[in-house]
């Protein structure tokens, strides 16, 4: 036990120093010593730092807040030598699949084709817009773990500059750094694939929500995807520790610069990334929602837990009793801070309360050098969604589905 | 107020023909929706709106919210993709793409979307494969019917 607490804290502390190194600057490129002598890593914890992100300063001036950037190694499937390390990915459990800005992408990748030859391309509807880019190929590499022939989304590439309107019909594009917010987003959610099952249908049925195109020379078209060649969460892929991910953050007062924490891979694979005494809260599958209790009144099936959203977004004015900001009407600002309690509610009958505050965002955020502001919160009707701040002091298990844990099969999330 | 509205609506009733509009639109003129999203329709309705709920093809639960005018006043949508969002929200559709991406450079990151404009509401919210959203145009509320019955 106290061997392990030990192993634990060394682990810890290499990722808080290896996340002084990730940092959050833009793409950095390097080509690997293919072969040379340095010892592989075998280390399933990747440093993550919540920071104002690869947007922060000139030339953009776009100061991210309250969002987790790691950093993945991309080689041509099968190389050693054509890789490129790319920072500044944001780290997303709302999500699977790695997507990367193809400005941020020096090494070139193999397209993948429909069987008519034409280029896969992906239209990705997230919450907020869409991302639109190519379906590329690549062996990715996260601290000792790696994902050979990974599908990824290569994200607003000039070869494919037309959107399908069928496409923007889903949002607005999300396509350049300023929008994006980061060099790319590494998606490690409950789900094993982005689309699954609805996109492997045939197009005509009307069934296909249509993510996936062929692009032959002149317009696209959408096609059936198999599910081993949609974008998949990349921990999937990871030839041991593929059941889950752990996100461990420290406990943060008011707004600060920056902070460190670790992603560890795998659930009950290692000595490092067992479950101990947290709760484990299964959730609705099809929905990928849990429940959440809050001042008497049931919100069922209508929450979830999202590294990618950057604050806790919950209910309304109305219900809260606090304003929203009046130069940010998706931000809460009362005006002294607030503490709340909630309960979360798995579907296995887990249930266990939660404690949290939100303060006036203006004054949290009155500098953008802040990259991390807990208290941060906003209005999201009817559902919660816990976003960066429920993770600042805990260590939040994302189990994925169908994965075997020590726990049960995945999905499910425990802290 | 939920119930309120409930107890008034009629019997749901399967009709034949599809008769819906996007969010500002004509009811009587526009046939569209249903058949854009290859789904089936039930329609409601009580003394102050007649409500169309299409479950489209690819499992996304649209209601439409139509005035005694025949205009559509509001929308809302369910399911694991969003819908057409730019036929649902037709000629409201440009101001809410503005708003969309308005608002994303605004907020620092990335989360639900909650446009709140004088002529324009839209609400956002869910994550991958889990989407819940609404719109409604406040002036066209019907006299009675509060934003929160929109749901």
């Amino acid at each position: 036990m106290k061997s392990e607490r030990l192993q634990k804290f060394l682990y810890l502390s290499l990722a808080t120093a290896l996340a002084a190194m990730a940092g959050c600057s833009g793409a950095s490129s390097s080509t690997s010593t293919g072969g040379g002598g340095s010892t592989p890593s075998v280390s399933n914890v990747a440093a993550i730092s919540v920071n104002t992100g690869p947007t922060a300063g000139p030339p953009i001036n776009s100061p991210y807040v309250d969002g987790a950037f790691t950093s993945v190694t991309l080689c041509a499937p099968g190389s050693t030598t054509n890789c490129q390390t790319i920072g500044g990915i944001l780290v997303d459990t709302g999500s699977p699949g790695l997507r990367i800005l193809s400005s941020a992408l020096t090494i070139s990748l193999p397209q993948q084709t429909a069987s008519s030859g034409s280029p896969i391309v992906e239209c990705l509807p997230f919450v907020d817009g869409i991302t639109w880019g190519p379906v590329q190929t690549a062996d990715m590499t996260i601290a000792g773990e790696q994902a050979k022939s990974l599908p990824i989304q290569v994200i607003g590439s000039s070869a494919f500059s037309n959107i399908p309107s069928s496409c923007t019909s889903f949002g607005a594009p999300e396509d350049d750094i300023s929008v994006l917010g980061a060099n790319g987003i590494l998606g490690v959610g409950n789900l094993a694939q982005d689309c699954g099952p609805a996109c492997t249908l045939p197009p005509s049925g009307g069934q296909n929500p249509g993510l996936y195109y062929a692009c032959p020379a002149a317009g696209c078209e959408i096609t059936a995807e198999s599910l081993s060649s949609q974008v998949v969460n990349p921990i999937v892929l990871f030839p041991k520790d593929n059941n889950g991910v752990i996100i461990e953050l420290p406990s943060v007062t008011g707004a600060e610069t920056s902070i460190s924490g670790s992603m560890i891979f795998g659930i009950g694979t290692q000595t490092n990334n067992g479950l101990g005494n947290a709760t484990v809260y299964t959730i609705d599958p099809s929905s990928g929602n849990f429940t959440t209790v809050f001042d008497n009144v049931t919100y069922e099936d209508a929450s979830f837990i999202d590294s990618g959203s950057n604050a806790i977004y919950f209910l309304d004015s109305n219900t809260t009793g606090m304003p929203t900001c009046s130069d940010a009407t998706f931000w809460y600002c009362p005006t002294t801070t607030q503490n709340f309690s909630a309960t979360n509610q798995g579907t296995n009958g887990a249930s266990g309360p939660i404690s949290f505050s939100v303060a006036n965002a203006d004054t949290l955020l009155a500098s953008e050098t802040i990259g991390v502001a807990n208290g941060l919160g906003g209005p999201d009707a009817g559902t919660f969604d816990w976003g960066l701040p429920f993770f600042f002091g805990r260590t939040v298990y994302t189990a994925i589905e169908g994965q075997n844990t020590p726990a049960g099969v995945g999905p499910y999330w425990a802290y | 107020m939920n119930s309120r509205i409930l107890r008034g609506l009629c019997a749901l009733l399967l009709l034949p023909f599809p008769a819906l509009a996007s969010l500002g639109g004509d009811v009587t003129t526009v046939q569209a929706d249903q058949a854009k999203m290859q789904g089936s329709l039930r329609t409601s309705s009580n003394n102050s709106y007649t409500l169309h709920e299409i479950q489209s093809s690819t499992g996304v639960a649209v209601k439409e919210y139509v005035a005694s005018t025949g205009k559509v006043f509001a929308v809302t949508w369910q399911g694991p993709f969003h819908p057409d969002l730019r036929q649902l929200l037709g000629t409201y559709f440009d101001q809410f793409e503005q708003g969309e991406q308005a608002q994303r450079a605004q907020r620092r990151g990335h989360g639900p979307v909650l446009i709140q404009q004088a002529g324009l509401v839209v609400q956002i919210s869910g994550h991958m494969r889990a989407f819940v959203g609404k719109a409604y145009v406040p002036q066209m509320l019907p006299a009675g019917v509060h934003a929160e019955d929109i749901r």
